[in-house]
């Protein structure tokens, strides 16, 4: 006879959570993540011609078999320029992301494990930092230190900075104040290896979310940057430059936005659904 | 020493949540003074940083050709041959009388670019702003927490919206409802009609992402037990969600409306260069296009200022729709 | 005055394909009470929401007849039950701070209900809802019904919950766990506010896990388990002279009636060898006059703890107990170093421990020593890391133990052993355990380091009879064979009487009483221990009757919650 009698689970009285993403969406979103990544590291596996090279002949040629995308109005293959751009774009992504995420890590971290005043001190460079709605931020220091792809990286990645420390600083405080924070401090554990083995890791693991979708969110402003003319300068393949250089088209030759356009709308559809998967199957773990 | 109780229930009569609400706005405010005393002295020293020639850069650019005079009396003015504290002390003293310096690509002081300019944005961040709670509310409301295809749907719809960028909706909301159907004007700031297609362009991707925020705030409320509560009452669903559910479930949707205000300035600077309408962010660009120092700092530091009044705003709205922050030690 | 009877028959209710209640059938008639009594699991809660017509989306609800007033509730349109709800038939659950809408105010809450059926005019409306508040016996109801539940003693919003739940005089009134979460002087109180119910003429079900409770209130009793009725009766034949074996084992897992020393699960007759419990064993924690103030947000200093002073010898069990806001926590704190003492000092096997200036304690001289004190929490799963495997969170205690990495696995299943866990769950997540089989984790943990003493706070608060039983007995088994000594912090008088050798009574922040066990239950000195334990309701054949506490002034007071009081710092 068993000496414990086996609590069957409560059942619920409202229904089970349901997934609102299909697994179906979610593979889709990282298969087409997976595409633009290879493109970016090696275009040529899917266009073989020139992103630059002008014909002037072609130019406004409509989506078609020799141009899949059509051409633009020098007669550049739309097609491979979108793949191209695919390394650019990316590239700004992630490296505003990373610029964001290590100040927001660092400001956060203060806050958060620091005392009263430090948690003071970071609060009011955040308030101030956010003082700024981000583009603003972003065509200040654009309007100071000029344009091109550098400038546009670090406007793009402060812009997000403010907004990802708040989230690490709160994570942090959440994370602190956790019965199991205690419960190891009971135990005779160490406060630098509680920091290290216990909280950092509680406290980051639900920002690779953030991280995730910030991305997508990366890509989009720095694409409205170089749609204002103030990030990678025309002819240059990026998306959001193609888009401003095809605007005053868009009544007779809609093709030379719609296909860019089309891409960033993909890529951030792609990391947010991507991102609440992940929310979705780290939150099953977490109590 | 007899030991008193250790609390005592609070009052809640409506005059005193006022003088708290009241309370916490005066904190703000002077909160707020010193945030933007903070923004103005960065910007100042950013100014500082600057390459090249800063009188120069006020007077016209490297296209300008100043007289050896004007650039005496600018120099003199704002005091760029003295000491930097004098110059900082020379700079805020404008700031606090309202002057901003003169726009050399308008001709005008850059008040009265920002008078002519701050209505039309401001109208078309208010009714973004307006329409996407709207759509928020519509759809989440009344399709969370319901089993099957309609709570799903709705979910996806606002996934992709939150995905949109604003500038790709606005040119494709130009290109076919205002050159292809021609129902609205593709350019321009007076009437209705010009707010239309730019508030949608604004509002959408914005409505999607609070709108994810709301539904699932709204069904975690729609477990709670008062809710149950509420229904053990004779109460129908709809009531349920509207007295009951609805207020606490906007509350993480509040708090995220500041910094909605903030990326609805930030949209509504590549907007009004898509649609061609009067307003801040247009100037903006094209002040950072002209290399208008004066004019750039200027509407910077306007919108800085409004955005932390907007901030200090919606707090108030927080915190009057849960009044609950001082019973914390209950 | 209401003449509709309740009829079930056959009642079945299932969740997606699982069946969830089975053959359920009673009849309640006005003027009497009928008890549903289970464990977690049971079907308890779901018949009572099914009653109302709200068993949940997904469920499907079957029966010969169910019917209230001749009315039959099976085939019923959401509109029609929308009118019965409230009006004939009145829930009432558990935990008002949850139960009423936190941001709105309690008399708009009662309100509602006289609203939503069109019950008179505006005028009359208001003072329908003063009336309510008074029948239920709130002191000053035109404050309180402006003020939010938050702002509510316990007592207080449990009978704001009661009033809104009887605004219309409904038949019936249902009540789910009605006194659960409550102090035990507040407890009795309700308790009177329900008989008073039952002796105004409605029908009452109760629905608890409680039998104690149950007794109080219950003509009839149904006990279920997994779904099923095994036993069903007026109150005193299912509660004195019960007829299936679960009963049976529910009555016996009660520990207020059980002396210390005999098991409450399994094997009930066999007497835990326990350690001699000699007074000249020595003391291994001892507490001289220790005191805690907290500063609020106000500005206003609150004495939390003081003057508290105990001595705990090795191989006995303290017991603390006290209600909401008595400092308990705190002390238990205290004695874990884990807060500085503001007053006073605590020295821990003879040495000094924690203390307040100038003679504070450095945590670098007293992290070594922390593996001979460990401390088990009313909600273990909190206290555990969410990303570990139960192995990892027992490795983890294990390295403060200084045990090598090679060792650790044969440790672990002896740990798991120890507890009476099969060596498989090791690689489980605390998520897929049940409550009691992470309280057992949390007691492995705790016992890794071989230490001198346990603090316990509230660590079977949170579970069912049956599996508090068990934790009991593992408790006790444990101290027998490793002389542990024990803390013993609880607010459950009934636990606190079976665990203890000598109990200490706090209220706020001080201690009333201190006493050996037997002598405090037998022949309370303090008013205060008095009224507490003359307002914990005991089973038929104990021979104490109820005795219900007036409503004094200071029970209408705010009293807070210490477990949120404290940021325990890192």
């Amino acid at each position: 006879m068993s000496d414990l009698i086996f609590e069957s689970p409560a059942v619920p009285l409202s229904t089970q959570r349901r997934p609102y993403l299909l697994p179906v969406g979610a593979s889709l979103a990282i298969g087409f993540l997976l595409l633009v990544i290879v493109a970016a590291i090696a275009p040529q596996l899917f266009a073989h011609s020139d992103p630059l090279a002008i014909v002037p002949r072609e130019a406004f040629h409509p989506p078609g078999w020799q141009h899949w995308f059509g051409t633009d109005q020098s007669g550049r293959d739309i097609y491979s320029r979108v793949i191209h751009g695919a390394r650019l774009s990316l590239f700004v992504g992630l490296a505003a992301t990373a610029l964001g995420m290590g100040i927001a890590v660092v400001l956060g971290l203060l806050g958060g494990l620091g005392g009263a005043r430090t948690d003071r001190s970071v609060g009011w460079v955040l308030e101030i930092l956010f003082a700024f709605p981000s583009l603003i931020l972003a065509l200040l220091f654009v309007a100071i230190f000029g344009s091109g792809v550098g400038p546009l990286i670090v406007a793009t990645g402060l812009g997000a900075a403010p907004g990802y420390a708040r989230m690490v600083r709160g994570q942090v405080l959440a994370v602190r104040n956790a019965g199991y924070i205690e419960a190891a401090r009971a135990l005779g554990h160490s406060t630098g290896r509680i920091i290290s083995r216990q909280l950092l890791p509680n406290a980051m693991r639900p920002l690779i979310v953030t991280l995730t979708m910030g991305v997508g969110q990366a890509i989009v402003w720095a694409s409205a940057l170089s749609f204002l003319g103030l990030g990678a300068r025309p002819p240059a393949p990026e998306w959001g430059t193609m888009l401003s250089m095809g605007r005053d088209f868009i009544a007779n030759a809609w093709w030379l936005t719609f296909f860019p356009g089309l891409f960033i709308v993909l890529t951030t559809l792609s990391t947010t659904v991507a991102g609440r998967y992940l929310q979705q199957r780290l939150e099953g773990r977490l109590p | 020493m007899t030991t008193t109780p250790l609390s005592i229930a609070s009052h809640g009569a409506p005059r005193q949540r006022l003088a708290r609400l009241g309370q916490r706005a005066a904190l703000r405010l002077g909160g707020g003074l010193l945030v933007l005393w903070a923004v103005a002295t960065l910007t100042f020293f950013a100014l500082r940083l600057m390459p090249g020639d800063p009188v120069l850069a006020i007077l016209g650019g490297p296209s300008g050709n100043p007289t050896p005079e004007t650039i005496a009396e600018v120099t003199r003015e704002y005091g760029l041959d003295k000491p930097l504290v004098v110059q900082y002390g020379l700079y805020l003293a404008r700031l606090v009388q309202g002057d901003l310096g003169v726009s050399y690509s308008q001709h005008m002081p850059v008040t009265r670019v920002l008078a002519e300019q701050a209505g039309a944005t401001l109208e078309l961040t208010l009714s973004s702003l307006v329409l996407a709670w709207l759509l928020v509310l519509a759809l989440t409301v009344f399709t969370a927490g319901r089993r099957g295809w309609v709570g799903r749907l709705a979910s996806l719809a606002e996934t992709l919206c939150a995905a949109l960028p604003h500038f790709w909706l606005g040119i494709v909301l130009l290109a076919v409802f205002a050159f292809g159907l021609r129902l609205f004007p593709p350019a321009g700031s007076d009437g209705w009609a010009t707010l239309v297609l730019p508030s949608i362009a604004l509002a959408v991707p914005l409505a999607g992402f609070i709108g994810q925020v709301t539904r699932e705030s709204l069904e975690l409320t729609l477990d709670q037990p008062f809710i149950l509560t509420a229904r053990t009452r004779g109460l129908s669903d709809s009531a349920v969600r509207f007295r009951h559910a609805l207020r606490h479930a906007v509350l993480p949707g509040i708090s995220l409306s500041g910094w909605a205000i903030g990326a609805l300035i930030s949209g509504a600077v590549v907007i009004e260069v898509i649609f061609s309408r009067k307003g801040l962010g247009r100037q903006l660009y094209q002040a950072v296009q002209a290399q208008d120092l004066p004019l750039t700092i200027g509407i910077s530091l306007v919108v800085a200022a409004g955005y932390v009044v907007a901030n200090i705003l919606v707090d108030l709205m927080y915190q009057w729709v849960d009044p609950r922050q001082q019973e914390a030690l209950a | 005055m209401s003449q509709k009877t309740l009829i079930v028959e056959d009642l079945n209710v299932e969740f997606a394909g699982q069946s969830v209640v089975r053959h359920l059938s009673f009849t309640l008639e006005p003027g009497k009470t009928l008890a549903l009594v289970g464990e977690s699991g049971s079907g308890k809660s779901v018949t009572a929401r099914s009653l109302i017509g709200l068993a949940g989306e997904g469920a499907v609800v079957r029966a010969r007849r169910l019917s209230y007033g001749g009315v039959d509730l099976l085939g019923l349109s959401e509109r029609q039950w929308r009118r019965l709800r409230g009006k004939d038939i009145g829930f009432v659950l558990q935990d008002a701070l949850v139960s009423l809408d936190p941001l709105r105010p309690v008399g708009k809450e009662i309100l509602e209900v006289l609203e939503t059926h069109h019950w008179g005019d505006r005028p009359s409306r208001a003072a329908r809802v003063l009336e309510l508040l008074e029948r239920v016996g709130v002191p000053e109801p035109a404050l309180r019904a402006r003020q939010r539940p938050g702002e509510l003693s316990g007592g207080l919003r449990q009978r704001a919950l009661i009033a809104s739940a009887l605004a219309l005089n409904p038949g019936l009134v249902i009540a789910d766990e009605p006194t659960t979460a409550l102090d035990a002087t507040v407890q009795a109180q309700i308790l009177s506010v329900l008989q008073g119910i039952k002796a105004e003429g409605s029908a009452l079900l109760i629905i608890s896990h409680d039998l104690a409770v149950v007794a109080q209130l219950a003509d009839e009793v149904l006990v279920l388990r997994h779904g099923e009725v095994v036993e069903q009766g007026p109150m005193q034949q299912v509660l004195t002279a019960p007829r299936h074996a679960y009963t049976r084992s529910l009555l016996a897992a009660v520990p207020a009636e059980h002396a210390r020393g005999t098991r409450l699960s399994a094997d009930r007759n066999q007497i835990i060898a326990p350690v001699a419990r000699h007074i000249d064993q020595p003391v291994v924690l001892q507490g001289h006059g220790l005191g805690k103030r907290y500063v609020g947000p106000d500005q206003q200093v609150r004495q939390v703890v003081q003057g508290v002073s105990f001595a705990l010898r090795a191989g006995h069990t303290l017991g603390i107990v006290g209600e909401s806001g008595s400092g308990k926590t705190t002390v238990a704190r205290m004695a874990l170093a884990l807060l500085d003492a503001d007053d006073g000092q605590v020295r821990f096997l003879d040495q000094p421990w924690n203390g307040s200036a100038p003679a504070r304690v450095v945590e670098q001289q007293r992290r070594p020593r922390r593996r001979d004190i460990s401390v088990i929490y009313q909600d273990p799963l909190s206290s555990f890391d969410p990303r570990w495997t139960v192995s990892q969170i027992l490795a983890d205690a294990l390295d403060v133990a200084d045990t090598p990495v090679a060792e650790q696995p044969a440790r672990i299943r002896q740990l798991l052993q120890h507890v009476r866990l099969p060596a498989e769950l090791g690689t489980r997540r605390p998520l897929q355990l049940s409550g009691g089989q992470r309280q057992r984790v949390a007691i492995a943990r705790a016992i890794a380091s071989n230490p001198k003493v346990i603090v316990c706070d509230e660590p079977v608060s949170a579970l069912d009879v049956s599996v508090q039983a068990q934790v009991l007995d593992l408790l006790a088994d444990l101290q027998a064979e490793l002389g542990l000594a024990y803390l013993f912090i609880s607010h459950d008088l009934g636990v606190i009487r079976h665990v203890s050798d000598e109990v200490l009574v706090m209220r706020y922040g001080q201690v009333v009483e201190h006493a050996p066990v037997d002598q405090l239950f037998e022949a309370p000195q303090h008013p205060y221990t008095q009224r507490l334990l003359g307002a914990v309701p005991r089973l038929p054949g104990a021979g104490v009757a109820l005795k219900v506490p007036p409503v004094e002034p200071e029970n209408a007071v705010l009293l807070f919650d210490e477990s949120r009081l404290w940021k325990i710092a890192i």
